[in-house]
């Protein structure tokens, strides 16, 4: 049992060490340019990994934007709103949403998404909201947009379970208190509950951000996998996952894959960092007892 | 007595001001509405793979292995072969670390060191797959020379690990203490206690917890791109490479084929049937086999 024990000790140190080894010779090479540079060339083997990164932070700081909104009000309306009979499968319906394969969304984004964002949303978006020129370009759907959006759908079920556990921990006082001075439902949610809740929910969100961070196949079939950084969101981007994704298997030359391998050890840094602070934040909230969603 | 009537009647409440009543109606409505706008995908996701996969699935492509391009007709039945062995594979290696962890941490672990087990298998569930897969591909992988299903089950199963220890422990933690002191008091020694008592107790819900990381990994992609790789014709060999049903849905969704993208719903939606049978099979006997010693 302890050997088991040490086994996970194990694993995650195996992780660090591994990646570390094989991504010392790019960490010679290029030092800490490698995270400014924006060149991605094989063939002359200069290597930078600033579009990856780029890529990776605005497709799940756009997923964030999305999901965030949505997922605090379907935990709400469950908590609050909705009758008793409902609870029950309402949430099993949205826990649903997590147990679908990333590569199934990524079939459907490729699918229904991109054709209706390509025919529809885009043009409508560039019309209306192109001067601001984050909706520049033609719409051809498959683009830093979409990835934000399957990442949005992909993250909702955590953090609207988290944030759902969270609101089910703020005493009932505090309810009853808000009602009895005479607020209405929507004060007392806001006074009493949500305000009780913020640092769970943050939790919760940054849980989600955690996941849409290493998220690859979903975002790797709808983001257009072209190394660059374009300011607007039509463009096709790339994320340091997709990277990982799509050219891993096939790469060549010793440096190619070292600086692979060390986009991948940024990418698992900064979703344990992440993850950490989420669970930290979790466990403070919900009192030791750490709340499971698979991210 | 006209005053005492005024102050001791029903005490009337002022009227909530419009404005509030009109926030908290708006407020109700828009939670109603991030309901709807959460549901749509859902619905829409599992409506069109099953309106597009039940047409493409028939008898050959379950029975049938990859046909060249141009070619109507064939199947994933390799694929389908290949992700059952590389999942027995990742349960082979994952499960018996998973639970041995999950017990450590729930019966011998009340102190800082178990703690810390706890808070690595929390790190080690939020570790991107795809990174899963660069460290089996340099454990395995490099060592081998070649891709390998055995490399893929060992990404699995690194993935399996700490969701089972999670849930296990919590399990344990579910068996009353009493149980275990009646088992010290008949002078069981701690080990045959954990094992016979309190392992078995649980067991029903150890195997919920192996069942839902096992459908947590059976749709996973990433960890397989390089590692098991894919192939087009059975291999049922370790050391070679070897079809999986996600692998074969990834390259063919992203293919400029017609046909190829009817098959990729096809497998899309034998994958979903295969993670939720196997969990409702599982949860089925649990429930009313032998399993649940409780």
């Amino acid at each position: 049992m302890l050997l088991c024990g040490l086994a996970v000790l194990g694993t995650l140190a195996l992780i660090v060490y591994e990646l570390m080894l094989r991504s010392s010779l790019s960490w010679h090479a290029f030092g800490f340019k490698f995270f400014g540079g924006r060149d991605w060339d094989p063939v002359s083997e200069q290597f930078g990994a600033l579009p990856f990164i780029y890529g990776t932070l605005v497709s799940s700081f756009l997923a964030l934007l999305i999901a965030v909104p949505l997922s605090v009000g379907v935990a709400v309306f469950t908590t609050e709103m909705c009758p008793r009979a409902l609870r029950g499968p309402l949430s099993f319906f949205v826990e649903l949403l997590a147990a679908i394969p990333s590569v199934v969304y990524g079939l459907w984004a490729i699918f229904v998404l991109v054709p209706l964002l390509s025919g529809y949303i885009q043009p409508f978006l560039g019309r209306t909201l192109g001067w601001t020129g984050f909706f520049d370009g033609p719409p051809y759907g498959i683009s830093m947009l979409a990835a934000g959006i399957i990442l949005a759908v992909m993250i909702i079920p955590i953090i609207s379970s988290i944030t759902r556990e969270v609101l089910m921990v703020v005493p009932q006082h505090q309810r009853e208190a808000a009602l009895a001075l005479g607020a209405t439902r929507w004060e007392m949610i806001r006074v009493g509950v949500l305000r009780n809740a913020r640092a769970g929910i943050m939790g919760g969100i940054i849980l989600g951000l955690g996941r849409a961070l290493g998220e690859t196949m979903a975002v790797t079939m709808v983001i257009g996998n072209t190394p660059q950084i374009a300011k607007s969101l039509f463009a096709p981007g790339h994320t340091m996952a997709s990277v990982l994704a799509n050219e891993f298997s096939e790469a060549t030359g010793n440096v190619y894959l070292s600086a692979l391998v060390e986009i991948g050890l940024a990418l698992f840094l900064v979703t344990i960092v992440v993850n950490a602070l989420a669970r930290l934040l979790v466990w403070t909230v919900t009192g030791g007892q750490p709340s499971r969603a698979n991210a | 007595m006209p005053e005492t009537k005024n102050t001791s009647g029903r005490t009337t409440v002022p009227p909530i001001a419009l404005r509030r009543r009109i926030t908290d109606h708006f407020m109700t409505g828009l939670s109603v509405l991030t309901v709807i706008l959460v549901l749509a995908p859902l619905i829409a996701i599992f409506g069109y793979l099953v309106y597009r996969g039940i047409g493409s699935i028939n008898w050959a492509f379950l029975t049938q292995t990859p046909r060249p391009v141009g070619e109507a007709g064939g199947g994933m039945a390799n694929a389908i072969v290949g992700s059952a062995f590389i999942l027995g594979l990742a349960s082979i290696l994952g499960v018996p670390v998973g639970v041995g962890a999950g017990i450590y941490v729930a019966e011998f672990g009340r102190n800082r060191f178990g703690d810390g087990i706890r808070f690595t298998a929390d790190v080690l569930n939020g570790v991107p797959s795809i990174v899963i897969g660069i460290v089996a591909y340099s454990i395995v992988v490099l060592y081998q020379k070649h891709f390998s299903a055995l490399a893929g089950g060992v990404a699995l199963a690194i993935m399996m690990i700490p969701t089972i220890t999670r849930t296990t422990e919590d399990m344990l933690l579910l068996v009353p203490q009493a149980l275990r002191e009646a088992a010290y008091g008949l002078g069981i020694p701690r080990w045959r206690t954990t094992l016979s008592i309190t392992l078995r107790t649980a067991t029903s819900g150890v195997i919920t917890g192996i069942m839902l990381a096992f459908a947590r990994v059976a749709g996973e992609t990433a960890p397989l791109l390089f590692t098991a790789f894919g192939n087009q014709y059975w291999n049922l060999r370790a050391n070679q490479p070897t079809a999986a049903l996600p692998l074969q849905i990834f390259s063919y969704a992203i293919s400029p084929y017609d046909e190829w993208h009817r098959q990729a719903w096809a497998g899309a939606l034998v994958l979903i049937v295969l993670i939720v049978s196997a969990v409702a099979a599982v949860r089925f006997v649990v429930r009313h086999g032998t399993f649940g010693a409780a």
